[in-house]
């Protein structure tokens, strides 16, 4: 269990703007994600946790050991916190073999302990046939089995991975989503993961923090978060497309219905509870929960509006649709060889799936 | 005519003293300056810095008053060693160690900078010592420049003139260096050993630099 608050101010200089961090965060075993771009302050929130920098107040508890009290002036060094740290670049040592980078970590064990530490190691994460090799012999995926190896080999109480799939092509990543899957169940610590990649999220993480500005502003399940994100800044660092600036036009609480305005459309949707007739407000729609049709002539029905098709782009497994005033619909592959050849579109809002933020 | 070899050995013998005293002291200042924050910093930069630029003779005369006879450091080691220090070989190694420590610190103050901290950092998470970083990260990642540095600091300590003579003297067969030997040939109208010990001198800079340009070749590793 890792409960960290953090708070860390750097005064802006000439050259740069300040920055100050706010995180708290609280977790147990199984993998939590620190989402966010670059520059948010994730890597800062590793490095105060294992001990690298150190923040102005607040304090970090691993089990029940204090690492860190702003109040009391504790702050134990790197080497007593017992957090494995899986670093951007590896930071493998280079003059070492994998064996020797192993063994090096794994100083603190029992000497006889030590060698069969390692071996273990070593056949666990597939590494025994390029154990005497150094790390530029050998490839990229063994050079990220052995820094996890050489993380975990000195039974850390926390795992920290700073981007761990940063550069690695698709397979290596597969590869290594499978890898921390085994870790997660076998080592049952917690694991922080930091990512600016959604799908690692989906993939990895049972909680995920979201990160802007050194604030968390949401955290949550991914899954709960990629359905209700809590602002427009959140939806934006999803990716999400579909954000439109709206007004409320109507609200009628009796038929459960609001009328809401964005660009030059106006479209029905749900009440919204606790939102007043005027306000302006973010539209954010999932791209596949919204259809597209051929508009062809007649009037058309409830929340579908007629839209110039841009551009059409293909997904995997189907199409994205772009039409004027950034709308994008998702439509499986089937559905669109169908329509192939409409002149004329009709984009259609289904109530439910219009959210509100 | 024979030749007085004696002047040279003494050099080489001092200067490769020398050199391994300002490795136990400037790799330390080295690791320092590189590492940590800590008051007086500069300063302290500064101040090993001092005999790169300070005429030779002054930097003697600094050391004969820090380490004569009537100083307490010069006290201490009469009471230690039951000699002066001053006008003994052994305070030639001094002069040759302040003449050679700030390349030494210069250079492998630039060597462990280059490491890159995030294998400090790592080792630090692993649980490593400084002690232990210190000797199995960051001095194999910068044993070549280092190395380089330590042959240059031992041509410098080759070369002391000014500081020596001050505070260790001129006495032939005892504290006299190969440079003050050339100096004194001279003086003598003495051509043939100056010519020669002039020789030597140059063949030993010229393989002490080629040498450190080898070393300094970068290695590519990791």
């Amino acid at each position: 269990m890792i409960q960290a608050r953090i708070s860390k101010r750097f005064p802006p200089g000439p050259k740069s703007a300040g920055f100050s961090l706010e995180v708290e965060l609280q977790t147990g075993a199984g993998v939590t994600a620190l989402f966010g771009p670059s520059g948010a302050g994730k890597t800062l929130t590793l490095d105060a946790i294992a001990g690298f920098t150190r923040p102005d107040a607040g304090r970090i508890m691993l089990d029940d050991q204090i690492l860190f009290d702003g109040a009391s002036h504790v702050s134990l060094r790197p080497q007593d916190r017992h957090c494995g740290y899986v670093f951007q670049n590896y930071a493998l040592f280079p003059h070492m073999t994998l064996r020797q980078n192993l063994m090096f970590a794994a100083d603190r064990q029992p000497r006889l302990e030590r060698h069969r530490r390692v071996n273990e190691m070593l056949e666990r994460f597939h590494l025994a046939e390029v154990s005497g090799r150094r790390p530029h012999e050998v490839s990229g995926g063994e050079k990220q089995r052995c820094s996890i190896a050489r993380a975990l080999i000195g039974s850390p109480r926390l795992l920290l991975l700073d981007e761990p799939a940063r550069g690695l092509d698709a397979p290596l990543r597969a590869e290594l989503y499978s890898l921390l899957r085994n870790v997660r169940r076998d080592f049952a610590i917690p694991i922080l993961l930091v990512t600016h990649d959604l799908e690692e999220c989906f993939e990895l993480a049972e909680q995920m923090l979201i990160i802007r500005d050194g604030r968390v502003v949401q955290s949550g399940p991914p899954r709960e978060i990629l359905r209700k994100p809590a602002n427009v800044d959140v939806a934006r660092l999803l990716g999400l497309p579909n954000l439109f600036e709206a007004e409320i036009t109507a609200l009628d609480p009796g038929r459960n219905t609001s009328r809401l305005r964005f660009q030059s459309y106006e479209v029905t949707g749900t009440y919204l509870p606790g939102r007043f007739l005027g306000d302006r407000v973010w539209l954010c729609v999932r791209p596949e929960e919204l259809r597209a049709v051929r508009h062809n002539g007649s009037r058309p029905d409830l929340n579908q509006v007629p839209a110039k098709l841009v551009r059409v782009s293909d997904r995997p497994r189907s199409v994205r649709l772009e039409f004027e005033g950034d709308i994008s619909v998702e439509m499986p592959l089937q559905e669109f060889e169908r329509q192939r050849d409409n002149k004329d579109w009709l984009v259609e809002f289904p109530p439910d799936a219009l959210k509100v933020l | 005519m024979a030749i007085n070899w004696f002047p040279l050995w003494l050099s080489l013998r001092v200067a490769a003293l020398a050199t391994l005293v300002s490795l136990f002291f400037g790799l330390w200042m080295a690791y320092m300056l590189a590492n940590r924050k800590f008051r007086g910093k500069e300063l302290l930069d500064a101040v090993v810095m001092l005999p790169l630029v300070l005429p030779p003779t002054v930097l003697g005369y600094y050391l004969l008053v820090v380490l004569g006879r009537s100083s307490p450091i010069g006290h201490l080691y009469e009471w230690a060693f039951g000699t002066p220090l001053v006008f003994t070989w052994q305070a030639a190694v001094v002069a040759s160690t302040f003449h050679a420590i700030p390349l030494l610190v210069k250079s492998s103050r630039a060597a462990f900078e280059t490491v890159d901290r995030s294998y400090e950092k790592a080792a630090r998470n692993l649980g490593a010592s400084e002690w232990r970083i210190f000797w199995r990260v960051t001095m194999p990642l910068s044993r070549r420049p280092v190395l380089a540095a330590s042959v240059l600091a031992f041509a410098r300590a080759l070369g002391d003139f000014g500081a020596t003579l001050m505070i260790a003297g001129d006495i032939p067969g005892k504290t006299q260096t190969a440079s003050i030997a050339i100096y004194d040939a001279v003086e003598g109208g003495d051509t043939v050993v100056a010519r020669v010990l002039v020789l030597v001198l140059s063949v030993v800079a010229i393989a002490i630099v080629y040498a450190s340009n080898r070393l300094q070749q970068r290695q590519v590793i990791g």
